[in-house]
C-alpha cells in the first residue's frame, strides 16, 4: 500500500506539469498541448509558447521542488532533526548571499550557481557549528539557524546597499522575492546538472540516510562511517539548495513542509520517502508557480507565495511539536 | 570465538585514565556480566570492546586478529553493539529499526536485498516480536523496545553482542523477558555482554561476571565467586549479605545496620 502511494507521489508532477501547461494568459486545449509535446500538428505561436516557454519555466518549478524537498527532508535526518530545512539552516541565505554576490560582480549563471552553492555551505557550515558548539538540542540548532539567517541576511543588505540602484539592485531584490518569470531554457543546463547529480545520488543512497538518524556511537556500530557520510550527504543537499536558489531565488518552507506532508503519507523510512518527497515537492511548486503567473495579472512572487502558506503550516507543526514534547527544553 | 581486551587504558582527560590496564575475554557461548559502580569504566570498556573507542593502550583482539585491524563494515559484522538508549527523531517501525542492522551488508548506492528483509524478519521472528512488526517504535514499552534492539543486533549477523545495562528502568519481568532472550542467543552459539547495575541479574544470568572499581577489575570469574560480600563491599563501598545458599536461587543484599 504504501509503495503504491510513494509511486502516486513519485509521479504525481506528470499531471501537474501538463495542467500547467495548459493554463496561463493565453489558455491551451490538452489536445494542443499533447499535440505540441508530441511533435504533432499545431499553430506555431503555440507550439512555441509550449516548448520555449512554459515547459522550461515548469521544468524549472520542477526541479526546484524536488531538490528544496529532497534537500530538506536529508538535512531532517542528518541533523536529527524534523524543525529544519534550507531556509532554516542558514544554506539558503547563503546561497542568496553568494548568488548575489554574483549578480553584483559576475552576472554568468555559472558564477551565480558556483557562488550560490559556496555561500550555501558557509551558511549551513556556520549554523552546524554553532549548533553543536551549543550542545546539538532541536531548539538549538534552529536558533543558530535563525541567528546565521540574520547575520547573513545583514551582510546581503550591505550587499544591495553597493548595487547599482537603477540595474543590479532591483534585480537582487526581484531575485530574492523568489520566482521563476525570468527562468529561459539556458538556465536549466546548470540546474539540470545539478538537481540530477544530486537527486541521483540521493535516490540511489536513499535506504542509507536512515542511518543518519542514529546517534554517532549507534551509527558507527552498524559500520556506518559516520563522519564522512554526514559530510558527503550534507555537501549534497547543499549541492541541491544552491542550485535552486541560484534560479528561483528565495523560496522558503517547501523543504520544510514537503518532507512531512510526505512523511504523513509514507512513513519515515528513507527508501519511500525521498522518492514521494521529490515528487510531491516538485508538483506543489509546479502548482505554486502557476498560481503565481495566472492569479493576478501581475505576477505573484514565488517565494511570497510559499511564505503565505508555509509559516502557519509551520506554526502548527511547531505546536504539536512542543506538545509531543511536553514544552520546551 | 574469543574476543578479548588486552590491558586497555582508556582517558577522556589526560591524566586521568577512566580503564587502568584492563584485560578481560568474551566467548562465544557465554554471557559475561560487567557489574561495578558508577563512574567505574565498564560503559568505557565495553565501547573499546566494540571498536567504537580506539584504546590509548592495550588492544581488542577477535581470536588473534586486532579489532582495529577491522573495517568499521567488518566490525559490524562480528561485534553488535546494542544502546541504552535509542531515540530516532522519526516514528520508524520495529521492522524498519532491525533492518538497519543489515547496514553492513547493503553497498553504498543500493537497497537493502530480499535477504536483508529476510534476516530482519527472522531477527523478529526468532525474539518473538512478530506481532510488533509494523508498529511504531516509539508505541513500543521500554522492554519491547530494548528487545528490538537486541533483534537488530542479531539481524547484524554479529558473533558477539555487547548490551549496555539492558535491564536499566525495566520492571522485574521485562528485565526477565531481555535477559532471558539473550540468554537463548547465547545457547544458539553468540558471545555476550553486559553492562549491569544488578548483582542478583549477575546470578541468574551470567556464565562470568567482572566486577570493576576505579578502572580495575577487583575480580572475575564465576557468578558466585564474584558476586559475594567481599569483592562486592570492596567495590561498591556497602557490606553486603548473601540471601539463600546451595543450589537453589541466590541474591545479594545490602547488609543494614
Amino acid at each position: 500500500m504504501r509503495s503504491r502511494l510513494t509511486w502516486a507521489l513519485l509521479l504525481l508532477p506528470l499531471p501537474v506539469a501538463f495542467f500547467a501547461l495548459m493554463v496561463g494568459r493565453y489558455p491551451i486545449s490538452p489536445g494542443e498541448v499533447f499535440a505540441a509535446l508530441t511533435g504533432g500538428e499545431v499553430a506555431e505561436v503555440v507550439r512555441q509558447l509550449i516548448l520555449r516557454i512554459r515547459l522550461p519555466r515548469i521544468g524549472a518549478a520542477a526541479l526546484v521542488g524536488a531538490n528544496l524537498a529532497v534537500a530538506g527532508a536529508v538535512y531532517q535526518g542528518v541533523f536529527r532533526n524534523p524543525l529544519v530545512e534550507g531556509r532554516l539552516l542558514g544554506v539558503s541565505s547563503g546561497a542568496g548571499l553568494g548568488a548575489a554576490l554574483a549578480l553584483l560582480l559576475f552576472p554568468q549563471p555559472a558564477m551565480i550557481q558556483a557562488l550560490a552553492f559556496a555561500g550555501g555551505l558557509v551558511g549551513v557550515g556556520l549554523t552546524a557549528l554553532l549548533g553543536w558548539a551549543f550542545g546539538a538540542g532541536v531548539l538549538v540548532l534552529v536558533i543558530a539557524g535563525v541567528l546565521v539567517d540574520s547575520f547573513l541576511s545583514a551582510v546581503l543588505g550591505i550587499v544591495k546597499y553597493t548595487a547599482d540602484p537603477l540595474g543590479t539592485l532591483p534585480a537582487i531584490t526581484y531575485w530574492l522575492l523568489g520566482g521563476l518569470g525570468s527562468v529561459r531554457v539556458h538556465d536549466l543546463l546548470p540546474l539540470g546538472i545539478a538537481s540530477g547529480v544530486g537527486l541521483t545520488f540521493f535516490l540511489l543512497a536513499r535506504w542509507r540516510l536512515n542511518l543518519l538518524t542514529l546517534a554517532d556511537q549507534e551509527g558507527e556500530a552498524l559500520g556506518v562511517r559516520v563522519r564522512q557520510t554526514r559530510f558527503l550527504v550534507v555537501g549534497m543537499g547543499t549541492l541541491l539548495v544552491a542550485s535552486a536558489v541560484s534560479v528561483s531565488g528565495m523560496v522558503g518552507w517547501v523543504g520544510l513542509l514537503v518532507p512531512h506532508a510526505a512523511r504523513a503519507v509514507v512513513g519515515p523510512d528513507y527508501a519511500r520517502l525521498l522518492p514521494a518527497a521529490a515528487g510531491l515537492g516538485a508538483a506543489l511548486v509546479v502548482l505554486l508557480d502557476t498560481i503565481a503567473r495566472t492569479l493576478l495579472t501581475a505576477e505573484i512572487p514565488l517565494g511570497v507565495l510559499t511564505g503565505l502558506l508555509g509559516a502557519p503550516l509551520f506554526l502548527i507543526l511547531f505546536l504539536r511539536f512542543l506538545r509531543e514534547r511536553g514544552g520546551w527544553r | 570465538m574469543r574476543l578479548r581486551a588486552q590491558d586497555l587504558v582508556y582517558a577522556y582527560v589526560p591524566g586521568r585514565p577512566v580503564l587502568r590496564g584492563i584485560s578481560l575475554e568474551i566467548r562465544s557461548r557465554e554471557t559475561a556480566f560487567l557489574l561495578g559502580p558508577n563512574g567505574s569504566g565498564k560503559t568505557t570498556f565495553l565501547d573499546c570492546l566494540g571498536g567504537l573507542r580506539p584504546p590509548q593502550g592495550g588492544d581488542v583482539r577477535l581470536d588473534d586478529r586486532p579489532l582495529a585491524s577491522f573495517s568499521a563494515r567488518e566490525r559490524a559484522r562480528v561485534v553488535g553493539y546494542v544502546p541504552q538508549f535509542h531515540e530516532p527523531p522519526f516514528n520508524f517501525t520495529a521492522w524498519e529499526v532491525v533492518l538497519m542492522g543489515r547496514a553492513p551488508y547493503v553497498r553504498w548506492l543500493s537497497q537493502p536485498s530480499t535477504k536483508d528483509r529476510r534476516a530482519a524478519d527472522d531477527a523478529l521472528t526468532e525474539l518473538g516480536l512478530e506481532e510488533f512488526r509494523n508498529r511504531p517504535y516509539y508505541t513500543l514499552s521500554g522492554g519491547e523496545r530494548r528487545l528490538v534492539l537486541v533483534a537488530r543486533g542479531l539481524a547484524q549477523g554479529a558473533s558477539f553482542l555487547l548490551l549496555d545495562e539492558p535491564d536499566a528502568h525495566l520492571d522485574p519481568a521485562n528485565q526477565h523477558r531481555v535477559l532471558r532472550a539473550t540468554g537463548e542467543l547465547v545457547q544458539g552459539g553468540l558471545g555476550v555482554a553486559v553492562t549491569s547495575h544488578s548483582p542478583n541479574n549477575a546470578l541468574l544470568y551470567a556464565d562470568r561476571v567482572a566486577l570493576f572499581a576505579q578502572g580495575e577489575i577487583l575480580a572475575q570469574g564465576d557468578p558466585h565467586d564474584v558476586v559475594s560480600p567481599e569483592p562486592l563491599e570492596r567495590a561498591y563501598g556497602i557490606p553486603f549479605v548473601v540471601v539463600g545458599a546451595g543450589d537453589g536461587p541466590r541474591a545479594v543484599l545490602p547488609a543494614l545496620g
